[in-house]
């Protein structure tokens, strides 16, 4: 019987030539992930393991991104302990303060994850990497511990749900949209412990960028994983960003799917998640008049190259509207640089908005940006769980970089094709 | 092994922001996490929850983070069981890593209520509903996770190994 792109990956990463859903196997694991939250939670596992190193030194990474830069003394003594445990067990990807980001942005730009890899992260997001067309996933800091001392983990294997997307987006539309269009449609746990995999002639329409917004949001639909076919653009990718060997695998023709969905992009508009689930989706012909105190654009979701420029090109010349609050957060190092070098950082400053060093920040309600009571954010984070930003009765409505930046020049979610 | 204690019933996708803020995660201590547990959806949970009490909730319990602060936090604060229509996957696999014990059945979930005394069998997967008089039956765990559980989660699984 075929198997599904994640099944395949995962029976090769366990030495198996078939696989079938349900089964369960351990895998070999190319990257072992943890940030500054889970990481110390991790550790202490670690230690209880009682192995004195970890598995290898070149698969581990470590980003200090949730909380750092610190926001409080008790983040500090976070953010020392997963610092020493990172030098102290030479842990070769630890990327301190002035050379991290945001994680899910940081490890693919790093070159960290190609084609074919096997990856684990103690962090839901890390999901992402199926942009690449690699299994990878969110797991939690045991699983951390035990992967970063033994360089497995297991796993049962997924079904899958099948996205076959065809035609184009359309201008001010973008790969949000698509994640958000789809996690309304199947719902928060329309994927429960599924893998959500996107094939079809649209794929090769969207950009890296756009593949990495939408793998991120698998999670938001209870998927295990989000994963894309490979194709040139994928292959360019990687062979820029990373010197490690590439493993090309392609769902077998006779792989079984649970359901298949076809989705032409030229048909999405854009869409906005309100509170207090992601899958509360309407289009912004729908929305209405809804005020906004602040707006974010960035995040593991939307703070990359692209999510800048078009944010750039909304603000350009323009002055955000008064008395909102604009807050653009870049991935990481890499892109703030090119953000400064392509001149969107004088735009977005000059339009009246916040640029900040790259942080998880407001994204998780840490810190740079929370919400007081009664208070309602835009943004282009993938969640708007209840005081997920701030305080238990403030609203999150989620969308792209398009609706947010055009959001902040009128203070009312705003529709970008009118701007 | 079993567990008994009075039910805390919640609805629909419960997530971790509501289990444990984000906004305490600047601690991994667990006894810190414990007092702030569900805080955000039922501010008086950890000053009504008792040693041994029971968490029923409909589905994709847990959704949302990875935070494994989440089912320490629960269980920390001391209760024995959680059972739900369904769990979100990351929350199911840190709860069985950590060794807090869940356990997936929609017919519990339809029958029991908020207060209501109950009992877990985790070995045969019965659960009786002592208030109501009634009994279901959850899936019981497939075997390699019985082993899991056995040698009390994911870390000394492996030093056995
Ligand atoms: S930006 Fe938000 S969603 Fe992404 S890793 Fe950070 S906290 Fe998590």
């Amino acid at each position: 019987m075929g198997m599904t792109m994640t099944q395949k990956i995962l029976a090769a990463h366990a030495g198996l030539e078939q696989v079938k859903a349900g089964q369960l196997i351990q895998a070999n694991l190319d990257l072992v992930l943890g940030n500054d939250i889970t990481t110390p939670v991790a550790i202490k596992e670690f230690h209880k393991i009682g192995v004195d190193q970890v598995f290898d030194k070149k698969k581990i990474a470590i980003v200090p991104d949730h909380f750092a830069p610190n926001k409080d003394l008790k983040a500090a003594e976070q953010c020392k302990f997963v610092r020493e445990f990172a030098l102290d067990k030479e842990i070769e990807n630890y990327f301190e303060v002035g050379e991290m980001g945001i994680e899910h942005a940081l490890i693919p730009e790093k070159g960290l994850v190609v084609p074919g890899d096997v990856v684990i992260g103690a962090d839901s997001h890390t999901c992402t990497y199926g942009a690449l067309g690699a299994f990878s996933t969110g797991i939690g800091s045991t699983d951390m511990a035990a992967g970063m001392a033994t360089g497995k983990c297991w796993f049962k294997i997924p079904s899958a749900i099948k996205f076959e997307l065809t035609g184009k987006l359309n201008k001010w539309v973008s790969g949000k949209d698509v994640i958000l269009h789809i996690i309304g449609m199947i719902g928060v746990d329309g994927a429960l412990y599924k893998s959500m995999e996107f094939v079809g002639e649209g794929v090769n329409t969207l950009s890296m960028d756009a593949r990495f917004t939408m793998a991120n949001m698998a999670i938001e639909a209870g998927a295990k994983n989000g994963i894309f076919i490979v194709d040139e653009k994928t292959l360019e990718y990687a062979k820029e960003h990373s010197t490690k060997a590439v493993v090309v695998y392609a769902p077998d023709e006779d792989a079984e799917y649970d359901e298949v969905y076809k989705i032409n992009l030229s048909t999405i508009r854009p869409t906005v998640a309100f509170p207090h689930l992601p899958d509360n989706t309407r289009t912004i012909d729908e929305v209405g008049e809804i005020k906004v105190d602040q707006v974010v654009i960035g995040s593991c979701t939307n703070g990359r190259m692209e999510d800048l420029r078009i944010t750039a090109e909304i603000l350009r010349g323009k002055k955000v509207a008064k008395g909102v609050r604009v807050l653009v957060f870049p991935g990481t190092q890499k892109i703030y640089l090119q953000a400064i070098d392509e001149g969107l950082v004088q735009d977005i400053v000059k339009a009246g908005a916040v640029f900040s060093t790259p942080t998880c920040g407001p994204c998780l309600g840490g810190h740079m940006g929370i919400l007081a009571k009664g208070e309602r954010a835009i943004s282009t984070t993938n969640r708007n769980f209840v005081g997920r930003m701030g305080h238990v009765e403030s609203e999150v409505y989620l969308s792209s970089p398009e609706v947010a930046a055009a959001s902040a020049l009128t203070g009312y979610i705003t529709n970008p094709e009118k701007i | 092994m079993k567990a008994m204690g009075k039910v805390f019933k919640y609805g629909d996708n419960v997530d971790t922001d509501v289990i444990i803020p984000a906004r305490y995660l600047n601690s991994s201590d667990p006894k810190e996490l414990a007092m702030h547990c569900m805080e955000d959806i039922d501010s008086d949970f950890y000053k009504n929850v008792e040693k041994g009490d029971i968490i029923v909730a409909n589905k994709n319990f847990g959704c949302g983070s990875s935070r494994e602060h989440a089912p320490i936090s629960i269980k920390v604060a001391g209760v024995s069981c959680v059972i739900a229509t369904t769990f979100a996957r990351i929350f199911y696999r840190n709860a069985i890593n950590i060794g807090l014990p869940i356990l997936e059945c929609e017919a519990a979930v339809k029958g029991i209520e908020a207060g209501d005394k109950v009992e877990v069998d985790f070995d045969s997967g019965i659960i009786t509903n002592v208030t109501k008089g009634e009994t279901y039956q959850a899936e019981a765990f497939p075997p390699f996770m019985q082993e899991l559980i056995q040698a009390d989660g994911l870390v000394n699984y492996i030093k056995k190994a």
